[in-house]
């Protein structure tokens, strides 16, 4: 079989033929006839310059194929092609990234779900890929803080980028490529690092057009290192966003129950900060549990301890403390059974799981014993859920 | 260097022309700005001044830079001088000149003709912002809302950039027209606007919707011809423009769109399928398809008029100095000058309608009408599409030229949409068919009452297909101000 492709398409029921994005393309990629405007698959460079310039919406459409739809069966459209079922390998499959690095980069990060990710029903639509490596957003350094304890041997830090001007629409949940300065060993300039986005889509302070992440500093990482290092007033050169099925539902019914290790919580302070600027009068409806070694490893212990327990129950494991016995997230899990077998049966229930890869099998193991002792099979369980959108997991 | 992608914010006015650098310019752009200010605060009623607004702003003129969206206060929405970016080496696109480099000053000889267009594109733009002024106090949705204001204030700001070239290029002269494009008045006894169309009344929004599909169409074309100007800035000037014009074109296509599909929808949820079926249709509390089709009739007509006489040598003249091109003039493959070519007109002839061929450079106007026209029927098609796909028996049509017309070889003459000559006891027997009655217009009147709750819909319009800036149905595109 031939690699499957990306394939940029224009919705002919949403199309007002301005020709705005025809006249934009560099490429001459884009035409139209009497009936439709259309985009040749074999000149687009996805640079995604018609993308903004469109006044409808029409423009942002995706479609991965294994043969490209011709220029002449895109005229005869009246209305865009459901996606056809192509095959179960993310990567090649899915519509997290149009760029195959990050693509990969992605789908190795969801693999944990047991089969490719769905989006939730009611989440937003996200952008993908409209920066990238020819085409990189500049970015400047706003803030660095340290999150993590001044005498831990980990550091964390919480950094702030401003996009100033630039357009960066970015939704809870996704990720950004960050590009190290420099070259590697071979000489290349450095590949971006994705890193989640976590702060809420109107960003860091609502509607100024920062957004933040939480990157911890890793023993000769050249990414994380050049970012835990950056200053006030740096610039950065990112890509992005990336992601398009670990989002946030809309619907304020949707019950969450969001599990993460260290950094692993970046999107969901994303999820939280939306919930409170939204609907801050929800109750009950978002659990984080969330494990760190101590206490003071753990990333924005401080501020969640302001978040009400009303409006998140918070399940906070630490497996190094002096006064108890280890604790991992899966036995927090454990420990609130019950909650959460009602959660796993009930059709607004999402799960979303974040952080090392390390977390996956026991978390997975509570989560199944769960399900046994109220007579639901896992597998299938989760199989269902993810088909559903409502199961997701990013570990790296 | 110069950036002239970036808008600068260093001073008053954002631009991407160096204002900073140009003293006299930015001198005489600032003392007019007041006046500017003024003309907007008495025009909107004050909660909508004070309220936010999810509107698009332009930060560069490069395709990733002209659609930020965020909230903002009319009154602070950044209006200014963009221009397209120069083309290296333009060359004048048509007429006797054509191949010479483009001029980037004006020429002495083309001096008060040129002058004159940009004041009639001009005068059009704050015009419609005047007509527009009370509709927000109806709007369907606060999307709908939001679309109006983001019209208005685009039309705003192509007010300022007719503006900028009048004071930039035109010196004493061009400041006086200037400040007479903010003291005529759409509507006014002493001063009306230039153009018959922008002295009418906008009274709600199906009104609205034509004229933003229709009128505004008209305002696309002209842009597309001066787009093609032999005098650059213009051309960058209007290039720029089109890109926002775009916009108005969207929200005429799908408001009228989603009023056909509404009634459409309540007319199959009633179980009434002739669409003639008028008062029970109407008793739904929708618009029924004959009363759009008699708005269509009139916007459409109304907007021909604004092409001016069929033939006209003042076009001829503009076309054959280079200062205004023809639609897709670059994508036309002919010698750019017209010499010898003949183009077929409308012409009465003893009382009856005849075409005949008479020199392409005299039918400048007829030919950019013409393709008004082919342009404006795409949306009626999609209409249709909407009407089929909903299963009602009914067909948007496109009136004939001669129907309903003031200006051209049509004028004072009578007939019927599909073009037979009438006589007057003929034709006011038939007008209330064809046209929008005093009794259609209170009908519609009737169905304007606000709707302001996000994700909610006045009853006689449908939804969108898609938000705005990829919103969800429920975003609260406007945060009303409330006294």
């Amino acid at each position: 079989m031939t690699k499957p492709l990306k394939q940029h398409l224009i919705d002919p029921e949403i199309c007002i033929r301005c020709y705005t994005c025809e006249m934009t393309c560099a490429l001459g990629a884009i035409e139209h006839d009497d009936n439709n405007v259309v985009v040749d698959a074999s000149k687009c460079n996805f640079c995604m310059d018609c993308i903004p310039v469109c006044p409808t919406g029409s423009i942002d459409e995706w479609r991965v194929v294994t043969d490209p739809y011709s220029v002449e069966d895109q005229f005869g459209w009246d209305e865009l092609p459901d996606q056809q079922e192509i095959g179960e390998t993310e990567a090649d499959t899915g519509l997290e990234a149009i760029d195959e690095t990050m693509a990969a980069l992605l789908a190795e990060a969801h693999k944990g779900a047991g089969g490719k990710a769905k989006a939730p029903a009611s989440a937003s639509k996200p952008t993908i890929n409209m920066y990238n490596l020819g085409k990189p957003a500049q970015a400047t350094v706003q803030g660095n803080y340290r999150l993590t304890d001044e005498t831990s041997d980990s550091d964390v830090r919480h950094i702030i980028l401003n996009f100033a001007n630039l357009p960066f629409p970015v939704l809870e949940g996704q990720s950004i490529g960050i590009i190290p300065p420099g070259t590697d060993a071979d000489g290349k300039p450095h590949l971006p690092r994705l890193y989640s986005v976590s702060s809420p889509r109107d960003g860091e302070r609502a509607n100024f057009n920062n957004l933040s992440l939480t990157v911890k500093r890793e023993d000769r990482g050249v990414c994380s290192n050049y970012i835990c290092d950056l200053k006030q007033g740096d610039t950065v050169q990112v890509t992005g966003p990336f992601g398009a099925t670990f989002l946030l539902p809309s619907d304020p019914d949707a019950h969450l129950l969001m599990i993460c290790t260290g950094t692993g919580s970046a999107p969901f302070r994303g999820f939280t900060m939306r919930r409170q600027r939204e609907n801050p009068s929800l109750t009950g409806s978002l659990t984080l549990a969330f494990g760190a070694r101590r206490q003071g490893e753990l990333p924005y212990f401080g501020p969640l301890k302001k978040v009400p327990e009303s409006f998140m129950k918070k399940l906070f494991a630490f497996s190094r403390r002096e006064d108890g016995p280890k604790q991992y997230v899966q036995d927090k899990l454990r420990e609130e059974a019950a909650q959460v077998a009602t959660l796993l049966q009930d059709p607004g229930g999402y799960i979303y799981i974040c952080g090392l890869k390390a977390m996956e099998q026991g978390v997975e193991e509570a989560l199944s014993d769960i399900a046994r002792s109220v007579g639901l099979d896992w597998t299938s369980l989760r199989d269902t859920m993810r088909e559903d959108g409502r199961y997701h997991v990013e570990t790296y | 260097m110069l950036d002239l992608i970036n808008v600068s914010y260093d001073t008053q006015i954002p631009n991407n022309v160096g204002l900073s650098s140009d003293k006299r310019v930015l001198k005489a752009l600032e003392k007019w700005h007041p006046g500017y200010i003024n003309w907007w605060s008495d025009l909107i009623p004050q909660n909508f001044q004070e309220s936010l607004i999810y509107l698009r702003t332009a930060v560069s003129v490069d395709p990733k830079g002209w659609a930020k969206f965020d909230y903002v206060k009319m009154p602070e929405y950044r209006w200014g001088v963009l221009l397209a970016p120069q083309v290296e080496d333009r060359r004048i696109p048509c007429g006797e000149h054509f191949g010479e480099p483009a001029w980037q000053e004006v020429p002495g000889e083309y001096r008060s003709l040129l002058r004159r267009l940009i004041v009639i594109q001009g005068d059009t733009e704050p015009a419609s912002v005047e007509q527009q002024r009370f509709l927000g106090l109806t709007a369907p949705s606060l999307y709908d809302m939001r679309n109006l204001f983001q019209v208005n204030v685009e039309e705003g700001r192509h007010l300022w950039a007719m503006v900028y070239l009048l004071h930039k290029y035109f010196g004493r002269d061009g400041r006086e027209e200037a400040d007479d494009l903010l003291r005529r008045s759409s509507g006014s006894e002493e001063a009306p606007r230039m153009l018959g169309a922008f002295n009418e009344e906008t009274p709600d929004w199906l009104s609205f919707f034509m004229f933003t599909y229709f009128t505004d169409r008209d305002g696309k074309m002209q842009l597309e011809s001066l787009a093609q100007s032999g005098f650059d800035p213009l051309s960058r000037t209007c290039r720029f423009m089109l890109t926002e014009e775009a916009h108005h074109m969207f929200v005429g296509e799908t408001g009228v769109g989603r009023t056909i599909q509404r009634t459409c929808e309540a007319m199959n949820a009633a179980g009434i399928t002739d669409p003639y079926d008028i008062d029970k249709i109407r008793d739904l509390g929708v618009i029924d398809l004959p009363l759009i089709q008699k708005k269509l009739n009139m916007h459409y007509t109304l907007s021909l008029d604004l092409f001016g006489q069929e033939v006209s040598t003042n076009a001829a003249n503009a076309f054959n100095s280079g200062i205004k091109g023809r639609y897709m003039e670059q994508r036309i493959d002919d010698d750019h000058k017209l010499e010898g070519d003949t183009y077929k007109v409308w012409d009465m002839v003893d009382g009856k309608m005849v075409q005949h061929e008479v020199p392409a450079l005299t039918a400048i106007n007829m030919r950019l009408r013409d393709d008004y026209s082919r342009d404006a029927a795409g949306g009626v098609g999609r209409w249709n599409k909407i009407i089929a796909k909903l299963g009602v028996q009914f067909e948007m049509t496109l009136p004939h030229e001669s129907f309903n017309r003031k200006i051209g070889v049509f004028a004072d003459k009578l007939f019927d949409p599909t073009g037979n000559l009438l006589s007057g006891a003929e034709y006011d027997a038939g007008e209330a068919n064809w046209l929008p009655t005093h009794a259609d217009g209170d009908f519609i009147q009737s169905l304007m009452k606000p709707c302001t709750e996000p994700g909610k819909y006045a009853g006689w319009i449908a939804p969108p297909k898609v938000g705005i800036d990829n919103k969800p149905g429920d975003f609260e595109y406007v945060k009303l101000h409330m006294a």
